[in-house]
């Protein structure tokens, strides 16, 4: 408490840590807006986004308020108590690196959510639309803001399911549900895997709290584990090779939320715990820089030539988007602080072009009504300002100059340069995937917005298009200034990169981002990646016939389609065996499961008691063994009347054993209950068929007696070791001395049931009271069916007569052998 | 602790589990008296070793005394026995009423599930094969 007076009061003091109410608030924000849309969306239409975009420029403002102390190094923090138990507490903590995610977060949030205020006609849905959107953002919210891993997990998997409901907003149509059910199953089951690694990472250092783990992080083979799971949680929501097809396929989402979900949100999570785990964990587990580096390598290579086979122009952006998510995990995983550096800046810069580009594409969509650069035609001249959009965002990814792109990409080359030999094959294959880059970029350009050559040499004839208002590319036009201006003049973006660089790595102090390093190898590298980009380009139709050639690499779709099948039939397989619809299978599952799991916390009891005899008298053994011979007789009986009369002997058998242990009254009620149970038998079976039908096989009677004795074993090994556990002298002492006094009775389990325990019998009469219920309603509703002739012309049916005087035996056995 | 009684109590639940796992309604009602009957003696058994009856006299109550407790829950226990065996046999008879018959059916419900699963493998394997 100290520390936080001295932290508030003392402005200059080292203890950089600031309290605000604010980031709270705005969360709330968030969920309260994402409650009232729905019903918002109803009398306001798509002007509820409007509304809804007030959450994220609220929250944009306050960052901005913020920014100044947060970049010096002065982080703003709150914490409440939630759980405390567990550990969890709602700690929120925006730091530089949190102050650049939310810049993307929500600062590209507002025009997304602007944009899709014009590409939604009027629709019912909207509000609803509205809403998950703006969950969406505020969960993605949450998890870069969170100080505590258990927090971040709630508000990861909020995502999920937010983007869930998102992608498959058009329910309507089987692809968009599919490829929403695959977003979920894939980034669900990796959030799974990165919650038992918080577990671990939480347990080894003995705290949840995000900051604290990362300032000292844990070692040994836990931690490496723990590395392991979480990079699975990583890379499942950053769509990376092996677990990157579900990204294009989300591709099924309304323009908009693939807008906000390729460039801001959902993916770039992933991305954001890479970065802020690998300064930390890097060093620690032996493994991480290669695997991270080798996995953002590859799925930059393998985004970038599945892109350049797309025909649809928005599915050609989201392979793309694979594509510099594995840069961005690539830069950021290595853990190198030049690389860290250049890692956030590429961040904000892919985040402002990618926003763009899928705005572009929308526009194009409902302007032309395709996304098939086969079909799309001069739309350069009928699309001309869309264009000059499309183009200047595709240069920032390409790394032309002098856009934001440009600018990161240089630094990114230059961080690896310096790393010197180690880096050598991570810089081959990164200048190699921005050729890559460079063509793909080209080919959306041209794609979307070129004249085709059309047959016979003359140019295709120009797509009839509708022009957009002006309204829809307002949102598009301001993200691009951004790229033009933090490109031209990165001294604006410096301080933002530099504070989140240095919050991640405080080695990076000192880096700068720079448009022009001079004549420097990193610039040949870019000349050398933006040449053989516009040579694949051209090349087009030789590079289509070479990947046609080549043997096609598994799309990651099959390998999930196959997944999900084999579960599923794994799970046929399992229920059509436990669920067989046999009751007597599924008892014995119930059975054995007594035997394994309190049979074993038996065997590990406290043993026998002290006070063990083997008989009270003589008279007990003999008695003892009349009822067990009895109950074996009523067990191996085939006839109904004989196993009831073996019940009735066990029954008389234990009254006397009561009377042995000294119970006389249990005894007396056991003689009354039994003898009327019997009659109860008796009336019953005289209509049912003598002798038991036989049908169970050797197998099955096997497994049963097998059952049997065990279920026998352990209930006498508990009796015997259950008398062992008692710790306290037992309460009947009290109940003894105070039944004739207090209660009134000398016989003192009379005086316990009416009087000490009269709540027992009060509930037993209950039970008794429902089970005549249910007799007579049983009993009457077969007369009543009777009397309607209902069984009166069924052969089988005794007539009421004969049922009441007749030899009872006969008439039932002659029914039954008819039946048998 | 007597070992013949706790013999006694283990030898009723194993015939009484044989029983139960019969598909023949009236079998399983016997069963379940059985069990019944071992599940009683166990209540007792937990009071401890026999003594004498719990009655108070002008003198107070006997010096050995068997424990009252588990007697009065033993006591509850055989009269609610009484009544689930009552309503199974009800439900019995209303069985015979409607099949003639008082034989436990498989589920329809799951046997259709299982059958399912295993349609649904069958053109599967073919293509695997």
């Amino acid at each position: 408490m100290p520390g936080r007076l001295v932290g508030d009061l003392v402005l200059t003091a080292p203890a950089p840590l600031r309290r605000s109410a604010a980031l709270l608030a705005l969360l709330g924000l968030h969920a309260v807006l994402a409650g009232a849309a729905p019903v918002l969306g109803r009398r306001l239409g798509p002007r509820v986004l409007l509304v809804c975009a007030l959450a994220p420029a609220a929250t944009v403002a306050w960052a901005l308020a913020r920014a100044g102390g947060v970049l010096d190094g002065r982080p703003v923090t709150e914490v409440r108590p939630w759980v405390g138990e567990l550990g969890v507490e709602l700690a929120f903590r925006l730091d530089g690196f949190s102050l650049l995610m939310v810049a993307l977060v929500s600062g590209i949030g507002v025009p997304v959510f602007v944009y899709a205020w014009r590409y939604f006609a009027p629709r019912p849905d909207i509000g609803r639309f509205a809403g998950l959107l703006t969950a969406f953002a505020g969960a993605m919210l949450g998890v870069v803001l969170t100080d505590n891993l258990l927090v971040l997990y709630v508000c990861w998997e909020l995502t999920s399911i937010t983007s869930y409901l998102l992608i498959g907003f058009d329910d309507t149509k089987a692809p968009a549900r599919a490829a929403a059910l695959q977003a979920l199953l894939i980034t669900g089951a990796g959030g799974l895997a990165m919650l038992a690694g918080f577990v671990l990472l939480g347990q080894a250092a003995g705290t949840y709290t995000f900051s604290e783990i990362l300032a000292d992080p844990p070692t040994g083979t836990t931690v490496g584990i723990a590395a392991a799971l979480v990079l699975a949680g990583a890379f499942t929501k950053s769509a990376q090779v092996p677990f990157h097809s579900w990204l294009p396929g989300a591709m099924a989402a309304p323009t908009p939320v693939s807008a906000y979900l390729h460039s801001a949100t959902m993916v770039k999570a992933g991305v954001y715990l890479i970065a802020r785990f690998a300064p930390a964990l890097a060093p620690v587990v032996g493994w991480w820089r290669p695997v991270v580096v080798s996995v953002g390598v590859v799925t930059m290579l393998v985004g970038g030539l599945a892109a350049l086979r797309q025909h649809d122009v928005k599915l050609l952006l989201a392979h793309g988007t694979v594509s510099q998510l594995g840069f961005l995990v690539a830069l950021f995983g290595a853990g190198w602080e030049e690389a860290t550096f250049a890692a956030a800046a590429l961040l904000l810069a892919h985040g402002l072009f990618k926003a763009t580009l899928f705005m572009t594409v929308g526009i194009v969509d409902h302007a032309a009504h395709t996304r098939d650069l086969r079909q799309l035609s001069g739309l350069h001249a009928t699309l001309r300002p869309v264009a000059v959009v499309a183009v200047i965002a595709t240069a920032s990814m390409a790394g032309l100059p002098p856009f934001l792109g440009f600018v990161a990409k240089e630094a990114g080359l230059e961080a690896l340069l310096h790393e010197g030999s180690s880096a050598t094959l991570v810089l081959v294959g990164i200048v190699a995937g921005s050729a890559l880059t460079v063509a793909y970029g080209a080919r959306y350009v041209w794609g979307a917005f070129a004249t085709k050559p059309g047959r016979a040499g003359a140019p295709m004839a120009a797509t009839p298009v509708e022009p957009p208002g002006a309204a829809i590319l307002a949102p598009a036009v301001v993200l691009t200034v951004a790229t033009v201006l933090l490109g031209a003049v990165p001294a604006l973006a410096d301080p933002l990169v530099e504070g989140a660089a240095t919050s991640l790595d405080p080695r990076v102090e000192g880096v700068h981002l720079a448009l022009w390093h001079g004549i420097t190898v990193a610039l040949g590298l870019s000349v050398l990646a933006v040449t053989v980009g516009v040579a694949l380009f051209v090349g087009r139709d030789r590079m289509a016939r070479l990947q046609a050639a080549l043997p096609r690499t598994s799309s990651g779709t099959e390998v999930y389609q196959a997944t999900l099948t084999a579960t599923l039939r794994l799970a046929d397989r399992v229920t059509s065996v436990v669920q067989s619809g046999s009751l007597p299978r599924y008892l014995q599952v119930a059975l054995v499961t007594l035997l394994v799991l309190p049979g074993t916390a038996l065997l590990s009891g406290p043993g026998l008691p002290d006070d063990l005899a083997i008989a009270e008298s003589p008279l007990q053994v003999v008695v003892a063994a009349l009822v067990v011979g009895a109950a074996l007789a009523a067990a191996r009986s085939r006839r109904r009347f004989a196993a009831v009369l073996c019940l009735g002997g066990v029954g008389y058998g234990v009254a006397v054993l009561f009377v042995i242990q000294g119970a006389p009254d249990l005894a007396l009620t056991q003689l009354l209950v039994e003898t009327l149970a019997v009659v109860i038998f008796v009336l019953v079976l005289r209509h049912l068929p003598e002798r038991f039908s036989e049908t169970s096989r050797r197998l099955s009677r096997l497994s049963r007696a097998a059952v049997s004795a065990g279920v026998g074993t352990f209930v006498a090994a508990f009796a015997l070791i259950a008398g062992a556990a008692r710790q306290e002298p037992a309460v009947s002492g009290e109940h003894l001395a105070r039944a004739l006094p207090d209660g009134g009775g000398r016989n003192v389990v009379n005086v316990i049931l009416v009087d000490f325990r009269g709540l027992d019998t009060m509930g037993e009469i209950t039970v008794l009271a429902v089970a005549a219920l249910g007799i007579a309603s049983l009993v009457l509703s077969g007369r009543s069916e009777r009397t309607a002739g209902l069984a009166a012309h069924d052969p089988d049916e005794p007539a009421p007569a004969t049922e009441a005087d007749g030899p009872v035996g006969a008439v039932s056995s002659a029914g039954g052998d008819r039946l048998g | 602790m007597t070992v013949t009684l706790a013999l006694t109590v283990g030898a009723l639940f194993a015939f009484g589990t044989y029983l139960l796992l019969q598909r023949t309604l009236t079998r399983v009602v016997i069963g379940l008296g059985l069990m019944g009957h071992g599940a009683n003696l166990l209540l007792l058994l937990a009071g401890g070793r026999a003594g004498d009856a719990p009655f108070v006299s002008d003198d107070g109550p006997p010096a050995a005394a068997a424990d009252p407790l588990p007697q009065a829950l033993a006591l509850t226990a055989i009269v609610i026995t009484f009544g689930v065996t009552a309503f199974l046999l009800a439900l019995a008879y209303r069985s015979w009423q409607h099949t003639h018959d008082d034989d436990v059916e498989d589920d329809p419900e799951d046997r259709r599930i299982a059958a399912l699963a295993s349609e649904e493998h069958t053109p599967a394997r073919q293509g695997e094969s």
